[in-house]
């Protein structure tokens, strides 16, 4: 197993690190909402073409890192570069799948009109919705099946039609990295797989997704990266290298039953 | 006839009418992002700043009055977000607290004040004097085309029906700014919108329409007109656009309504006075929303407790 390199020590960058090539790189992260940092001295680089995982228990800093990367919770420090540019100018290139939990389901709007607040940039303040925007806000509704819907109230969706809907949306954005905030959270079967296999084709496609990931047991088999976190960092990497069972025990602090863990890990080992 | 109704009664309904568009518009956004109290707050604080313009210019002139109203409503924010962060207390508290104490440090000012050589009054800062707006220089629909006769309209009406064009504009401008930060402040962000700009330009210009609308018609409309129409079209439909389309309409017809039936209502049932057409205004705006929370086709809805 590779040892697990660290880049900062207590907030202090070690060397310069080489960003070229990495479609996200984090530095000396830290995020406070009150006296204690819910992150703290992150350090994170993501490589073009990865499907990472963000793991850890609840309360490690998991969604607080995703919405500090993107500017939507301010930090206390740290450095990010997307595609080895400032954030403001890469901005344009990220997509953004937020917790389903956090908007209002019943405000008034419909399915389509959700997935065309993916062209919100493109589309400014005063340009006209054209035929081939509503095209495409279609097509991005049939990549996550949800054709029939279009005309729907958000509000009459199932958890997991919202779900799809949101990923829609960022397909509409069509970035280069996309960050996905708990996408499997209460989704059903059939949503998990249609969104997995949408995730998939992206990378296919040589796109980079970042996910914070609940479910243990499908990281081997969803992602290629791992990166664990529990207000600090505790691995990155490559699957095989960074979920093990050793990095879990110390991400979860012991929470977790060994043996399953160990089980889970040499799974994608 | 028609010189009466030009003369006497246009007036107050293209005021009423404009007061309750320039309320409604920016109110369907308050509603939606449970903001709704913000309009009732800056409507009571509008009392104490146009004391304190008043106290400080000497007269009753409309400019001293208007800009300590602004200046009060801004006051008002910044107190509520202050004691929301302060006090850490919810936002609905926080507006409660400042609004009532802004308004009974209003009242008293006024009390202890000199005003009662002029026409400033608790009663005029609740209910207006949308009345008393009359346009003495009109002889008939011809006035309308007569530049003379067009100087002499009250000044309640260009005020009014400037501000309602500027919140017009601002809303056609910011609607998908607006829409998508109302629904998801979070995407908002990571697209690069200024959320905290649009959510602050939003306050100014309900406080805009709050102390326009006051100027002519009184508070009281302008509670009912920030929350009533909006809340009343979200029963009707599922879409934004349509929400907001309906919302007009629903404050177009309070305004009239109220109007003609403060004027005439009472008189149809045998009483000898007319009542105060703000106040009906108000009320028939309520009915209308209660109508809509009974008959609305979009008032089920999924994610709420039946």
């Amino acid at each position: 197993m590779a040892p697990v390199t660290l880049a900062s020590d207590k907030g202090r960058v070690i060397g310069t690190p080489d960003t070229a090539g990495q479609a996200l790189s984090v530095r000396g992260m830290t995020v406070s909402y009150g006296a204690a940092p819910v992150v703290f001295s992150v350090d994170m680089d993501v490589p073009q073409g990865a499907m990472m995982a963000i793991v850890g228990p609840n309360g490690a800093g998991k969604s607080t890192l995703l919405k500090a990367v993107l500017g939507i919770v301010k930090p206390l420090s740290g450095q990010v570069r997307v595609f080895d540019r400032a954030l403001k100018e890469a901005l344009p290139r990220v997509a953004y799948v937020p917790q389903r939990a956090s908007v209002d389901w019943d405000f008034p709007t419909r399915v389509i009109d959700v997935v065309m607040m993916g062209m919100t940039r493109e589309l400014g303040l005063l340009r006209r919705v054209r035929p081939h925007h509503r095209a495409r806000a279609m097509d991005c509704l049939a990549r996550v099946g949800m054709t029939d819907f279009a005309a729907r109230q958000i509000g009459q969706l199932s958890g997991g039609q919202q779900q799809r809907v949101f990923l829609a949306r960022a397909l509409a954005q069509q970035a280069d990295l996309y960050l996905l905030d708990e996408p499997f959270a209460g989704v059903d079967a059939a949503t998990e797989a249609a969104i997995i296999a949408v995730l998939k084709e992206l990378r296919a496609e040589g796109k980079t997704v970042v996910a914070v990931h609940h479910d243990l047991s499908t990281v081997p088999d969803y992602f290629t990266h791992a990166f664990l976190i529990n207000r600090s960092r505790i691995a990155q990497g490559p699957v095989a290298e960074a979920f093990t069972p050793e990095t879990l025990d110390r991400a979860y602090g012991g929470r977790l039953a060994t043996a399953p863990v160990a089980q889970m890990a040499d799974t994608g080992a | 006839m028609s010189a009466d109704f030009v003369a006497l009664s246009l007036p107050p309904l293209v005021i009423g009418v404009l007061a309750a568009i320039a309320c409604a518009l920016p109110g369907n956004f308050l509603v939606l992002r449970r903001q709704a109290l913000i309009g009732d707050a800056i409507s009571h604080v509008v009392l104490p700043g146009i004391v304190v313009g008043f106290l400080l210019a000497g007269t009753v002139s409309t400019w001293p009055m208007l800009l300590g109203a602004a200046a009060a409503s801004l006051v008002a924010v910044a107190m509520i977000e202050g004691i929301r962060r302060l006090g850490k207390v919810e936002p609905g508290a926080a507006m409660g607290v400042t609004f009532t104490t802004l308004f009974a440090a209003g009242v008293l000012l006024l009390e202890q004040s000199d005003t009662s050589s002029v026409h400033l009054d608790v009663e005029h800062a609740l209910y207006g004097n949308l009345e008393s707006l009359i346009w003495i220089d009109a002889v008939g629909w011809q006035s309308l085309v007569d530049p003379v006769a067009l100087a002499g309209l009250p000044p309640e009406l260009g005020r009014i029906a400037m501000a309602t064009l500027g919140i017009v504009i601002f809303m056609a401008v910011l609607w998908r700014p607006l829409a998508v930060s109302t629904f998801d402040e979070g995407f908002a962000r990571s697209v690069g919108l200024p959320t905290g700009v649009i959510g602050v330009a939003l306050v100014v210009v309900s406080a805009l329409a709050a102390v326009a609308a006051f100027d002519a018609v009184g508070s009281i409309i302008v509670i009912a007109m920030f929350i009533c129409p909006p809340a009343a079209a979200r029963l009707v439909t599922h879409r934004l656009g349509a929400q907001v389309g309906w919302s007009l309409v629903f404050a177009v017809i309070a305004a009239v309504a109220g109007y003609v039936l403060a004027g005439h209502g009472p008189l149809w049932l045998g009483f000898a006075n007319s009542v105060s057409a703000a106040g009906m205004i108000a009320t028939v705006s309520g009915v209308i929303l209660a109508l809509a929370a009974v008959f609305g086709p979009a008032r089920h809805r999924a994610g709420q407790a039946t």
